[in-house]
This record gives C-alpha cells, sequence and structure tokens, in this order.
C-alpha cells in the first residue's frame, strides 16, 4: 500500500493497494451482528449495544434480527437442543462469509445446565470463532471478542469473490 | 355468605361419600385424596359450589419405588373471596397406576387447563381422557422419553439428540 502524490499522475493522491486488503478492512470495521439472545446473556449484549459500552464506535451497531443481512452471529444464552435447529437455520441463512460469538458458559459448554435438554456447547452444531467465558460476561469481554473477530478478519480475512 | 375451608372439606365429604380418601392438613394448607374416576365431577363442583374459578396448577409426582400407585397427579384451586378470609386454596391429590396412566381431563371446568395437562403428559407421559389437544409443549414432537420420571437418566441427551437431528434433516 503506499500513498501516491506524484504529478505524474495527476498530483491529486491515490493509494494502491490489494482488493482483497480494502474488502476485509472495511468487513472488520462494519460488521452486521445478528443477535440470538436466548436467555439472561441477551440483556448483557443489549448493554454492549446501548449507550454505556457502545459497541457503534466499532462499527458493529446495527443489530437487526435478519440473518440474510448480517455476518456476525452472537449467540447469548443457554442453547436447547429444540432451540439448537432453529440456531443452526438462522446461521445457515447468513451469507458468506460470517463469524460466529459464543457467548457466556452455557453456549460454551452447557453452564450449569448438564441435563437431558440442553446443547452441551454449540460447537456441536456451529463453527464458532470466539468463545467468551462468564455467566454472564462483562460487556467489556464481549467487546474483546468482537475485537478479536476483527483482528481475525484482518490476519486471516476472507476470499473477496 | 362466608366460606371457610372447613365448609368446603365437610361439603365434599357429604357430596362424595366414597370418593374423598385421607385429608392432610401441613401448616395450614389442606390436601384431599380424591378418587380417580370423580376428579372432573368433584372440580366442577366445587367451581359451583364454592366458586373455585382458578385452577393454579397441574403437576405429577412420580413414587417410583416408593409406593404403589406410582404417580399422583396434583391440583391447585383456588378461589378468591370478597373478604381476605374467603381466599381459599385447596389441593386435590389423584393416584394414578403405572399400568393404566390416565386421568380424566378437567377442561370442560376450567379452559385453563389444557396447557397445564399437556405439561404433566409432556414430563410424566399421563394421559388426560378428553383432552382436545394433548400434545407435548416443552420437549419436541417426536421426542421418545418423558424426562421427569424416575426411571429416564436426567443426563440422558440421546433422544434430544435424536429430535434435533431428525428436525435438521426435515428443516422444521
Amino acid at each position: 500500500m503506499g500513498l501516491n502524490t506524484s504529478p505524474i499522475f495527476g498530483g491529486d493522491g491515490f493509494i494502491t493497494t490489494k482488493l482483497s486488503a480494502i474488502a476485509n478492512w472495511a468487513r472488520k470495521n462494519s460488521l452486521w451482528p445478528m443477535p440470538f439472545g436466548t436467555a439472561c446473556c441477551a440483556i448483557e449484549m443489549m448493554g454492549v449495544f446501548a449507550s454505556r459500552f457502545d459497541l457503534s464506535r466499532f462499527g458493529a451497531e446495527v443489530a437487526r434480527f435478519s440473518p440474510r443481512q448480517a455476518d456476525l452471529m452472537i449467540v447469548s444464552g443457554t442453547i436447547t437442543y429444540k432451540m439448537a435447529s432453529v440456531c443452526r437455520r438462522i446461521y445457515d441463512q447468513m451469507p458468506e462469509p460470517k463469524w460466529v460469538i459464543a457467548m457466556g458458559s452455557c453456549t460454551c459448554g452447557g453452564g450449569p445446565f448438564d441435563s437431558y435438554a440442553v446443547v452441551q456447547g454449540i460447537d456441536e452444531f456451529l463453527p464458532v470463532d470466539v468463545y467468551v467465558g462468564g455467566c454472564p460476561p462483562r460487556p467489556e469481554a464481549l467487546i474483546d471478542a468482537v475485537m478479536k473477530i476483527q483482528k481475525k478478519i484482518e490476519m486471516q480475512g476472507a476470499p473477496v469473490l | 355468605m362466608s366460606v371457610s375451608i372447613q365448609q368446603v372439606i365437610d361439603s365434599l365429604r357429604n357430596k362424595y361419600p366414597y370418593a374423598i380418601g385421607e385429608i392432610k392438613t401441613f401448616r395450614g394448607e389442606v390436601s384431599v385424596f380424591v378418587k380417580r374416576e370423580l376428579i372432573r365431577e368433584i372440580c366442577s363442583y366445587l367451581k359451583k359450589e364454592f366458586d373455585f374459578k382458578f385452577i393454579v396448577d397441574i403437576t405429577a409426582v412420580d413414587y417410583l419405588g416408593r409406593k404403589t400407585p406410582r404417580f399422583e397427579v396434583v391440583y391447585y384451586l383456588h378461589r378468591f373471596g370478597p373478604d381476605f378470609e374467603e381466599n381459599i386454596r385447596i389441593r386435590l391429590k389423584v393416584e394414578v397406576p403405572e399400568e393404566d396412566p390416565k386421568v380424566y381431563s378437567v377442561t370442560s371446568v376450567w379452559s385453563g387447563a389444557n396447557w397445564l395437562e399437556r405439561e404433566v403428559y409432556d414430563m410424566f407421559g399421563i394421559e388426560f381422557v378428553g383432552h382436545p389437544d394433548l400434545r407435548r409443549i416443552l420437549m419436541p414432537e417426536d421426542y421418545e422419553a418423558f424426562p421427569l420420571r424416575k426411571d429416564f437418566d436426567v443426563r440422558n441427551r440421546e433422544p434430544s439428540k435424536r429430535s434435533f437431528e431428525r428436525a435438521l434433516k426435515e428443516g422444521t
């Protein structure tokens, strides 16, 4: 990447870079989360979106319940097997590239619910990128997870076409 | 006319001398054992005569290995008196044997009993005869076990997994 101000090229200044670098730069700074909140962690997630912690500082404030317009799924809350098929379907509806945050102990490994109905970690049926422990995690922890996702996009990226 | 819990019990005893079993009182709470065949009649009598218009809860207990008959279905009834003392809560219990886990539905008395009975059916497998829509309410519809029975391992996730995989395949 380089800033060119040579008068030979017009003198206005332009940048040479790779398409994938600029696409991933745009992706990482405009994550559109799909909030999949099923329990108390969702309350903490709302706190992250709201003004005190303000996830829009990281470009990720467009939280709409619309999987086809999202690229980051935040699964926050206990997932039962009855809910798991719904969760998987929502994930399948999201366009590529997409990332998943497992927020809270329940999504990471079942939490306190070692029972007949609760999935022992959503990685049984979803590819998870970042795990956030805690019951529930502090908003700072979720912000940290979003920043880890941003770093992952920056380092690994995703195919542009 | 003021109503007391004693009046309710006496009236039940007079009206259904053979259908009323043991009556227990513990810390001011009254439990009445009722014959299984007559639960609907007794409920509708209590509602008509004493204005027990609120079915608080229907639940069940599994006494596996502790006593026979194995199950008890429990009904919590409430009446709202004009005076504070006339707010009466009564608990009816019906013993249900393991070989024939069936009780008459009380949905004709209180429509609110509909989902409560579905929950008992879902968790204990007790069938409510005369229920308009006896389907599972909490577990997946194709679930194969009754999770609150004492002989079900509470950590057994296999039936849930099977339902989940079926749901994934069929896209429901």
